[in-house]
């Protein structure tokens, strides 16, 4: 049986429920949907394998200022949906009765229309599991294949209709030896291809010998250190956390607080931005609002923008840019720099070389610092030379320092990470960093 | 469909050469309220209800999830796991049995859940930041409220049966107050097996009043010192620190490798079990699912092991892992029925549920008075640790100085780190029962597809000597 969680039955279904509002009353409808295949594996065996089809109907209800929303199953019975839709709006009635009005509320409007589909190319059911593991059949692979179509859109009663899905795929592994040294890759896209896969597997088998030598114990202090693009993607997590938020500037409770009341500065080599033309998600946020290709937000380390949605936008008196309900990043690019691959090691010198981060967090939020641990290949590096794997380290640093004055440089190359999250559903969106190296960075631990 | 139609279903399925055939229907619904300064924020219900079909074929399980509940809804499903099942039996982790699908039966006795309106929740909420605002030098209030309904009716192929039902509730309240340039933040909350009765707005009231003058307080507070002395860490830190350094590590799927490429594993090696000294003589960890009130008390996991109290640490000894049936046959080590599912749409894995620190002799005052130069931490606000559950750094919102016994002065953005084995043989007092509070969290997340799960935690007042302690910027 086909999947009916396609465009026109989404629309079709808009319309059914639409023409039920009375006159003061407006509706929006979200869609988030996936049918995919999930591969959990451990020491290149299958773990778990899971099939999943899933779809949330969204219905944002208005009427005399007033505001709440339902969500429900998708189901594949179309009759049994429109019932469930009907309900909830009822529901919805009596619910927004209930509470009082919204001064801050965002209005229903038809902010455009957007539809994209981007095609791809799965690896064959029948192949699946061959596919993935076969490559490291002789290796400690581990992780997570997930494959399959994913559906954001969204339609009101004013008239918007805004569909975006996308078939893709990412193999979120890692790669361990006998003493547990490990190394991360990932392998993503829309077009599976075998071959590029196996050599993902190749290069990280080639990163793990470089792991065979003993290890090195670093006592905590400050290191000149090198940052490769994982691990920058990580320290970019945090802005959507108490980061590039209006709302959360507007209540004190931002680490660009210092930056935006001029009492901090960045480094002019540093320019984060929100790149919608990477592809990775939809342009439009959870009202349907549209956002323009770029949103500079830290531009030679000036502060330009921070993420504003409309609710926020009229609490605050502020300008909307389309950010999401959350205001965090959906497809952030931070510049490059010169630093070409080539020379990482000779400019970094005498320090630490970080492949990947593992669980930041702020350590004081507003004054910028954050804690973390390193994680996967990382080494202590002599006179541009890799010496030897190191013990984790902790670190805890201002990122007004490491994006400030400490900041050497950024390299001339980046990398894109697609994101990897499966929270309830399969995520979109993802980043686009380049490598970096640091100047006196701190470990305490 | 209802459970008869639903029985009836999965036992018309064609066998086909599973050994086990579940399934599992969960319907959910969950009331999101959040209020800013009084005004609403946002206020959403989300209504979710799905089935899992699990397969065991050639030693190999496998899951289908799906939200159509038609009988040919479920019979594709059940066609897809297993299809899963079979080509992963070529690539096997374990060869897994039936033993690890217990028998299991229950009479079904459905739920009446009590109803409240969004708008009554709201009042709650908007009366709490009122009563923050009224404070001196508060400049912003929030509210927020989760409360979830939740039904699992879980079916074998054979006579297997068992329903149940539960409601839980997530609620959180936030002041901040500025001095001058220092903002500081003061929250109360908690996660719990409740309903809509919970919130009784003179509790709300009192709490909000509560924060409300702590934020302020600490708005004026010195910074906390940075040196190496005694802390006295209270319930609401305490639950973090039990997560965070024994529950995770204690997980036998991240011992066994299951985790290594997201949550990570962990310094505890499986021939630890029986043997290893994890804390001090005062160190005493359950793995509890009676417990009234503590949101991951339940009577059977989601792989049908009933659930029952045991020992996970006996006197600073460890003894049993934080293990499901499955990861029980694969490691050969003691587990609990921790098997449990996020929702209808993802495989069970192994979760910590309720992992409560027992309750010792120590009475606060004579603990505080103990205390020759220390910090008494509450609240926590920040955490990080590594992917073996060693270092780690925690945050606390709120702390007092003790100097010589006495309790002196308030101390703001107050941190510690340690390394979780000698940070838990430094545990010199563990305070008694009446020192006890229960807390939960709605977002302990794990696992790949990613899970978030309610678990609880249940914990006196403990104090630990010499520990590394810092403040802010």
């Amino acid at each position: 049986m086909e999947n009916k969680l396609t465009k026109n039955i989404f629309f079709s279904l808009g319309l059914k429920i639409f023409s039920s509002l009375k006159d003061h009353e407006e509706l929006t409808l979200s869609l988030v949907g996936e049918e995919t295949n999930y591969l959990r594996f451990n020491k290149a065996k299958v773990r778990q394998s899971l099939h999943l089809i899933q779809g949330n109907i969204n219905l944002n209800f208005t009427s005399q200022e007033k505001t709440c929303s339902w969500s429900i199953p998708f189901q594949q019975d179309l009759e049994q949906t429109l019932e469930k839709m009907t309900t909830a709006l009822g529901h919805l009635r009596t619910e927004a009765a209930s509470l009082p009005k919204d001064p801050f509320l965002v209005k229903t409007q038809n902010n455009g229309p957007y539809e994209k589909d981007h095609e791809g190319t799965l690896p064959p059911d029948d192949e699946l599991v061959h596919s993935i593991l076969y490559p490291g059949k002789d290796l400690d692979l581990v992780g997570i294949y997930s494959g399959g179509r994913n559906i954001r859109a969204n339609m009101n009663s004013k008239g918007q209709k805004q569909w975006f899905s996308t078939t893709n795929f990412l193999v979120d592994f890692s790669l361990y030896d006998a003493v547990q040294n490990a190394v991360k890759g990932y392998y993503g896209g829309q077009l599976w291809d075998q071959e590029s896969y196996n050599q993902k597997i190749s290069q990280a088998k080639e990163q793990l010998e470089l792991m065979k030598r003993p290890r090195k114990k670093v006592s905590r202090g400050s290191y000149r250190t090198y940052f490769a693009p994982a691990a920058v993607s990580e320290i970019l997590t945090m802005m959507s956390w108490g980061g590039v938020s209006a709302a959360s500037f507007k209540k004190s409770e931002s680490a660009l607080g210092p930056l935006a009341n001029n009492k901090k500065s960045l480094s002019p080599k540093f320019s984060l931005l929100e790149d919608f033309k990477l592809g990775l998600c939809p342009p439009f946020n959870e009202y349907g609002e549209l956002s323009n290709d770029t949103i500079p937000l830290i531009e030679n380390g000036q502060l330009k923008n921070l993420l504003t949605n409309s609710k926020t936008a009229k609490e605050y008196d502020l300008k909307s840019n389309g950010a999401n309900q959350s205001e965090g990043l959906r497809s952030p690019l931070i510049k490059t720099g010169g630093l070409k691959k080539e020379n990482i090691l000779k400019t970094l010198g005498t320090g630490l070389y970080l492949s990947n981060l593992h669980y930041l967090n702020w350590s004081d939020m507003r004054g910028g610092r954050m804690t973390g641990m390193t994680r996967f290949a990382c080494f202590w590096v002599e006179d541009g030379k890799i010496v030897a794997p190191i013990e984790d380290l902790r670190f805890d640093e201002s990122l007004y320092n490491f994006w400030g004055e400490q900041l050497v440089g950024l390299t001339n190359f980046s990398e894109t990470f697609p994101e990897p999250g499966t929270y309830s559903q399969r995520g979109v969106g993802g980043v686009n960093v380049p490598g970096m190296i640091v100047e006196n960075f701190s470990f305490t631990l | 469909m209802n459970h008869e139609q639903l029985k009836k279903t999965l036992r018309s399925l064609p066998s086909k050469g599973a050994d086990w055939i579940g399934l599992k229907k969960i319907t959910s619904k969950i009331k999101f309220h959040s209020v800013k300064n009084g005004l609403p924020l946002s206020n959403k219900i989300y209504q979710d209800e799905g089935v899992q079909i699990e397969v065991l074929k050639n030693g190999q399980f496998a899951y289908s999830s799906t939200q159509d509940t038609s009988p040919n809804g479920i019979k594709l499903a059940y066609e897809k796991a297993l299809f899963l099942a079979e080509s992963s039996s070529k690539y096997p982790i374990f060869p897994f049995t039936r033993e690890t699908r217990p028998q299991f039966k229950n009479q079904p006795s459905p739920h009446d859940f009590n109803q409240t309106t969004s708008g009554e929740i709201h009042d709650v909420l908007s009366l709490s930041c009122d009563s923050i605002k009224k404070e001196k030098g508060l400049i912003h209030s929030e509210g927020y409220a989760a409360l979830k309904e939740t039904e699992t009716y879980h079916i074998g192929l054979g006579d297997e049966e068992f329903y149940s039902s539960k409601n839980t509730i997530d609620f959180s309240l936030k002041a901040i107050a500025q001095e001058g340039t220092e903002v500081q933040t003061r929250t109360w909350g908690n996660t719990l097996q409740a309903g809509p009765e919970y919130f009784q707005k003179e509790l709300f009231k009192k709490e909000a009043t509560r924060i409300a003058k702590e934020a302020r307080e600490l708005s004026f507070a010195e910074q906390c010192p940075s040196e190496k002395m005694d802390l006295l860490l209270m319930p609401d830190q305490m639950i973090l620190q039990i997560h965070e350094s024994i529950g995770h590590p204690l997980e036998l799927d991240r011992i066994l490798g299951d985790e290594r490429n997201y949550a990570g594993q962990s310094f505890v090696k499986l021939s630890d079990f029986g043997n290893y000294q994890y804390g001090s003589k005062a160190l005493n960890v359950t793995f509890d699912p009676t417990v009234e009130k503590e949101v991951a008390s339940y009577k059977m996991d989601d792989t049908g092991h009933m659930a029952t109290k045991e020992f996970i640490i006996k006197e600073g000894k460890l003894l049993r892992g934080l293990g499901s049936l499955e990861s029980q046959l694969r490691s050969n080590v003691p587990g609990v029925a921790c098997g449990r599912v996020s929702s209808w749409n993802r495989p069970p894995i192994d979760r910590m549920a309720n992992l409560n620190l027992e309750p010792g002799e120590g009475n606060f005052e004579e603990m505080v008075s103990s205390m020759e130069r220390g910090v008494i931490m509450a609240t926590n606000k920040s955490w990080s640790i590594d992917d073996y559950r060693n270092k780690f750094q925690f945050g606390c919102e709120y702390a007092k100085l003790v100097e010589n016994g006495r309790i002196t002065k308030t101390l703001r953005n107050p941190n510690y780190r340690g390394i979780s084995t000698p940070f838990w043989h430094s545990l010199k007092e563990v305070g008694s029962l009446p020192t006890r509070e229960i807390f939960g969290t709605a977002y302990c997340g794990k696992g790949e597809p990613n899970q978030a799960i309610e678990v609880g935690h249940a914990s006196s007042v403990c104090l630990f000597n010499g520990i590394e302690v810092f403040g802010g910027v």
